[in-house]
């Protein structure tokens, strides 16, 4: 298991990997925001923890189809199917692959392109906290999406279209959790929800991803 | 002695459509079986199904657990990672690190080893798939057209590879068009054992198939 993700961390910093392209897009759409909306910092300071959010959900997105796709094509899948490890470890690693690759460099990268969005001071603190809580909810569900559309040509619309409604709740209590904190409110209540989402989906989604991906493999 | 693999009255679908029933054969160690028959008769789907990734229609598959190495049409191979790097991986999924370097000797690619698998030829792509199968570690290796992109020496080199497999006490399950030189190989033609219509008495393939 560990080899396998040293292998998805590698393919994924080598040549053609994709690494960095969520970053990219990440930093296009902030950067472009301020453009769109206007100058003015009481705007862009009450919208910025949605725009953070909605970004890292879209850059998140971009990202998925690769999760198993080049596996399948190479024929690697078929491989590790039949491979000593568990599919649901397959799919956990995977998930957390892309989550080292994806998630990770968005909420270490999230602070500076905050400061592109005029966001207020104390709600920095809040943003790394709540895309550190959130995003490997992100990777997982999106993990679940890519294994029912795996082997599927050009199954990347379908894949949004199934995954989108299920990130949903990570991003409202993700975006409310920066609002509060950021306006000195009751924090409790959205850290939890959104913590207990991730708990959730990291214990149960990758079985239905491994069910999934076993089906198409046939 | 006895068998690696067993398989009794095992049925077969592609696609929600039986292809071939009725499939008996047993392996034990150092025998190899060589499958043959026209194309789009079902060898591939009875690989698969032998290796367990899909459930045959009917029919029993008897193997030990974690018993069977399977090579596919496609290599699995990474581009932008090295010839060893590419092995070591596998070698390390089935914890057998140790076996690397014996198998890239084996199938001649120790000069490659730190060549990115973009830069081999299908030739040498098809070597390194091959090699895997050397640390998988395995008892009985079901191959689906092993040979396919190989030359003459390659197949030489390959074949004495399976023979020192089979005389190891492995077993091995062969799809393949070309004389791979096993002199030892049986062979079993699927041309008689294409599966009737459902009318006719044969199993039937429903849309269930796929939540089974």
């Amino acid at each position: 298991m560990i080899a396998l993700l040293l292998r998805d961390l590698r393919l994924a910093v080598r040549a053609g990997g994709g690494f960095g392209l969520s970053l990219a897009f990440f930093l296009i759409v902030t950067v472009l925001v301020p453009f769109g909306v206007g100058p003015e910092g009481g705007t862009l300071a009450r919208i910025a923890p949605g725009i953070l959010w909605v970004g890292a959900l879209l850059a998140c997105l971009l990202s998925l189809d690769r999760i198993y796709a080049l596996d399948f094509e190479d024929g690697s899948l078929d491989l590790l199917a039949t491979a000593p490890i568990p599919m649901e470890a397959v799919v956990s690693v995977k998930a957390l692959a892309h989550w080292l690759t994806t998630g990770l460099p968005l909420v270490l990268a999230a602070p500076v392109f905050g400061v592109l969005l005029h966001l207020p001071g104390p709600a920095y603190f809040w943003l790394v906290i709540s895309l550190a809580v959130g995003t490997p909810a992100l990777s997982v569900l999106g993990a679940f999406g890519a294994a029912l559309t795996v082997g599927l040509k050009r199954g990347g619309l379908l894949l949004s279209l199934l995954v989108l409604p299920l990130y949903v709740p990570t991003l409202i209590f993700g975006a409310e959790l920066i609002a509060r904190g950021s306006a000195g409110g009751a924090t409790a209540t959205p850290l939890l929800m959104l913590a207990g989402i991730t708990a959730a989906t990291v214990a149960l989604v990758p079985f239905a991803a491994a069910a999934a991906i076993r089906v198409n493999l046939r | 002695m006895a068998a690696l693999l067993a398989i009794e009255a095992l049925a077969v679908a592609r696609g929600g459509i039986a292809i071939l029933e009725r499939v008996e054969f047993s392996l034990s160690a150092g025998q190899a079986l060589v499958l043959r028959g026209p194309n789009g008769c079902g060898k591939t789907t009875l690989l698969r199904t032998i290796a367990g990734l899909q459930p045959p229609l009917a029919g029993r598959i008897e193997a030990a657990p974690d018993a069977i190495a399977y090579a596919a049409h496609a290599d699995g191979l990474k581009a932008t990672l090295s010839v060893s790097e590419n092995l070591q991986f596998w070698a390390a999924v089935y914890g057998q690190s140790n076996r690397v370097a014996s198998a890239l000797a084996e199938m001649n690619l120790e000069a490659l080893a730190q060549r990115a698998a973009m830069s081999l030829s299908a030739g040498q792509k098809r070597r390194l798939g091959l090699a895997r199968l050397l640390v998988t570690g395995r008892p009985v290796w079901v191959l689906d057209e092993p040979t396919i992109s190989l030359d003459a020496a390659s197949v030489a080199l390959f074949a004495n590879a399976l023979r020192a497999h089979l005389a190891l006490g492995g077993a091995a399950l062969i799809a393949t068009h070309i004389d791979i030189g096993l002199a030892e190989a049986v062979t079993l033609d699927l041309t008689p054992l294409k599966a009737r219509a459902p009318q006719d008495g044969g199993a039937s393939g429903g849309f269930d198939e796929a939540f089974a």
